[in-house]
């Protein structure tokens, strides 16, 4: 058996460093907003026969279609382009298709976007409206499913190790995500906003089915074991669902990210952080705080 | 469901079957319902118009609205895309009018026209030997104040009630002076909408348009009046445009993962749980044949986000039998009988499942109400893939369970 529950300070302070890090760099570096919640175009194209460089293109977007703006990328294992600037109207647009076409005739468009300001505000908006009714949703929920367990350990105590397990799962993939949009330009979307509710979801579940088994042995043996022995027996006891449950998410999280649609890569990388981290917090760190704020006088 | 389990397995077997059939996009089913998919992987485009509404009076909003929505709707139609999907929704003086375009492409001259504020003018009719000519007018939708649904006192047949400015009395009186006896042509975009026959000279500024209308064409009337005649401009403030190559590339890639991560999970479950696993395995495919046959059947738009949630649910859905496989083999360990230790072991994982599954549904009801089409793809399938897993976990894998482990004295 694994003593989890006494190796406590190690655990905490290794995500106390995670989330240190991760809330570092989201304050640092900030989150790079898409055209979808700031307003802006999305361009997506490929040139496959002339194959020109990213600085040709980036060029040709300054000093031939006049947009000063224009942020360019270019994704070699699929050969796209993805250009992002200002918005612009459909008129606008096919001036700059029809200029582009002449340059290179092979170019192909494959995905074009443009938000206005208001709208992405507007989404922007309902994105954190979703984000505040899913944590009171959660916390309502788990107000509920604790609601009898009473002794030793009072309910609201595993409510809120449970968002505190929550708030470390979510910001560990947000940070990281905000390092992606310092080095390589990674913007987040509403997309980026799903995953962290996905993830706030999953990991409540984790931590559930830990509590739940906790909550079941205290019951049968408290007054007899020691508090952070029924804990630490309960972590090991529910260590295999723990970890299996989690990694069929993560299975096909994995051929998602490897074998699915480039569109979707960062957030399935989102959700693989993510769901990774809700297996660690629900084994490594939700149970040993319980077992801290444990009365530790039980055993009489 | 105790006492007949072998009966109960042999019919959601066969309504799984039946299901991968149906949803199967080769063969028999490719010929009921054809599978709905999102722009995104077929390629289309999606616009966002934003109708500004300040200058119109509350009373006529609802009725602009509907009015644009109807013009946008025959415009689209004119550019040969069968069954657009429209919708409206409005906050204030704005209203926003949405046009999925699924599979088109090179719609870049429809995207500006669509959006043109719609043209509504008045026109002569002449009969001539070549056949009917319509002669343009000076009066157009800018001198008209606004349409109503009235009804006719005595008989009560519902009509239409155009009201015009006191320039555009002026001219309607005098047009309508001209063709008394004769039909005065209604044209919107230039197209004829309504030919009434003028019965006499009307210089009141107010004109009522009677026939045998129905409530309904009524309100279509003057829902197109209010839309050409009410200053309330329309412009395109959102597009997304992904093309067919695109759309048809996600499509694979997605199915693709889709298959690879199933069989992953499989294998998986049956190198954990061995015999267990197989019983896991076969109800996972019984789930997704489930799963895809009620998306099929309720005509769900399948988008890439979508599908995304539909595969996220394959690798939660065996999460239930993990939960319980392991309290079996906890209750089978403490030395029960293997009949009594599955059904100490269902039982006792229930309420872990439940409290477990609970917190992803409250999320992905949450997505479903507060976000955007795109990202509601992704929480629908994500809310029946759980709901539907939950119904595997306690009865298809229960079932298996129970006709295949037996002890050998019961």
């Amino acid at each position: 058996m694994l003593n989890i529950v006494g190796h406590k300070k190690i655990w905490f302070a290794l995500s106390a460093v995670l989330v240190g890090l991760a809330l570092l760099a989201i304050v640092s570096y900030g989150f790079k907003e898409s055209a979808e919640f700031k307003g802006g175009s999305l361009w997506e194209f490929k040139i496959p026969v002339s194959q020109p460089s990213l600085a040709v293109v980036q060029s040709e977007f300054s000093n031939t279609l006049h947009i000063p703006d224009a942020v360019i990328s270019y994704d070699s294992g699929n050969q796209e382009f993805l250009a992002t600037f200002s918005t612009a109207d459909e008129a606008t647009h096919q001036q700059y298709l029809t200029i582009l076409n002449n340059t290179w005739p092979s170019f192909q468009e494959l995905t074009f976007e443009s938000i206005s300001p208001s709208i992405g505000a507007g989404l922007k908006n309902n994105a954190i409206i979703a984000i505040i009714l899913v944590l009171i949703g959660i916390s309502l929920y788990i107000a509920y499913a604790f609601r009898k367990a009473s002794r030793p350990i009072s309910s609201w105590k595993y409510g809120w190790i449970t968002l505190l397990t929550l708030f470390h799962d979510v910001s560990i993939p947000a940070g990281l995500l905000a390092l992606l949009g310092h080095i390589q330009n990674v913007q987040i979307d509403s997309n980026f906003i799903v995953a962290l509710l996905v993830v706030m979801g999953f990991s409540v579940h984790d931590t559930i089915v830990v509590f739940d088994r906790i909550r079941e042995n205290l019951l049968a043996q408290r007054g007899k074991v020691p508090f952070e022995k029924i804990i630490n027996d309960s972590v090991n006891q529910t260590l295999a669902r723990s970890i299996n449950t989690s990694l069929t998410l993560i299975l096909v999280l994995l051929a998602l990210y490897f074998a699915g649609p480039t569109d979707l890569r960062y957030f399935v990388l989102t959700l693989l952080v993510g769901v990774t981290t809700g297996i660690y917090s629900s084994i490594f760190i939700a149970s040993p705080a319980l077992a801290l704020v444990s009365p530790k006088d039980a055993v009489k | 469901m105790r006492r007949h389990p072998g009966l109960f397995l042999c019919i959601i077997v066969l309504v799984a079957i039946a299901a991968g059939f149906f949803v199967y996009p080769k063969w028999i089913g490719s010929q009921y319902m054809p599978w709905k998919l999102g722009l995104d992987l077929v390629g289309g485009s999606h616009l966002v118009y934003q109708i500004d509404l300040s200058n119109v009076s509350s009373t006529d909003q609802s009725s602009v609205v509907s009015g644009m929505r109807d013009v946008i709707e025959k415009r689209i139609n004119l550019y040969g895309v069968s069954e657009p999907d429209i919708y409206t929704s409005q906050s204030g003086n704005q209203a926003q009018l949405y046009v999925d375009l699924a599979g088109v492409n090179n719609l870049s001259d429809a995207i500006n026209q669509i959006g043109q504020t719609p043209l509504l003018d008045f026109r002569e009719v002449e009969q001539t030997a070549s056949g009917t000519q319509y002669v343009y007018t000076n009066l157009t939708g800018e001198y008209i104040t606004g349409a109503a649904l009235i009804f006719d006192q005595t008989t009560g047949q519902p009509q239409v009630q155009i009201n015009f400015n006191s320039d555009g009395a002026k001219i309607f009186g005098e047009i309508t002076a001209a063709n008394v006896g004769k039909p005065l042509a209604i044209f919107l975009d230039n197209q004829l909408i309504e030919a009434p026959t003028v019965e006499s000279a009307i210089t009141g500024g107010s004109a009522v348009i009677s026939g045998s209308f129905t409530v309904a064409a009524a309100q279509t009337l003057v829902g197109r009046f209010n839309a050409g005649a009410l200053p309330a401009p329309i412009k395109l403030i959102n597009q997304q445009t992904v093309s067919a190559s695109l759309g048809i590339d996600s499509l694979k890639k997605v199915i693709l993962a889709g298959i690879l991560g199933t069989i992953l999970v499989i294998l998986f479950m049956l190198f954990y749980y061995r015999l267990l696993g197989i019983f896991a395995a076969m109800a996972l495919v019984i789930y997704i044949a489930l799963t895809l046959g009620i998306f099929k059947v309720f005509g769900v738009t399948m988008t890439l986000a979508g599908l995304a949630g539909f595969i996220l649910t394959i690798g939660m859905a065996v999460d239930a039998n993990i939960l319980i496989f392991e309290r079996i083999k906890e209750e089978l360990k403490r030395g029960l009988p293997k009949a009594s230790a599955l059904e100490e072991g269902f039982r006792r994982a229930w309420p872990s499942i439940r409290d477990s599954n609970m917190s992803t549904i409250i999320t992905a009801a949450i997505l479903y109400y507060f976000t955007s089409s795109f990202v509601r793809g992704f929480a629908l399938t994500l809310l029946i893939g759980v709901i539907v897993s939950l119904f595997s976990a306690i009865t298809t894998t229960r079932l298996f369970l129970r006709v295949f482990l037996k002890d050998k004295k019961a």
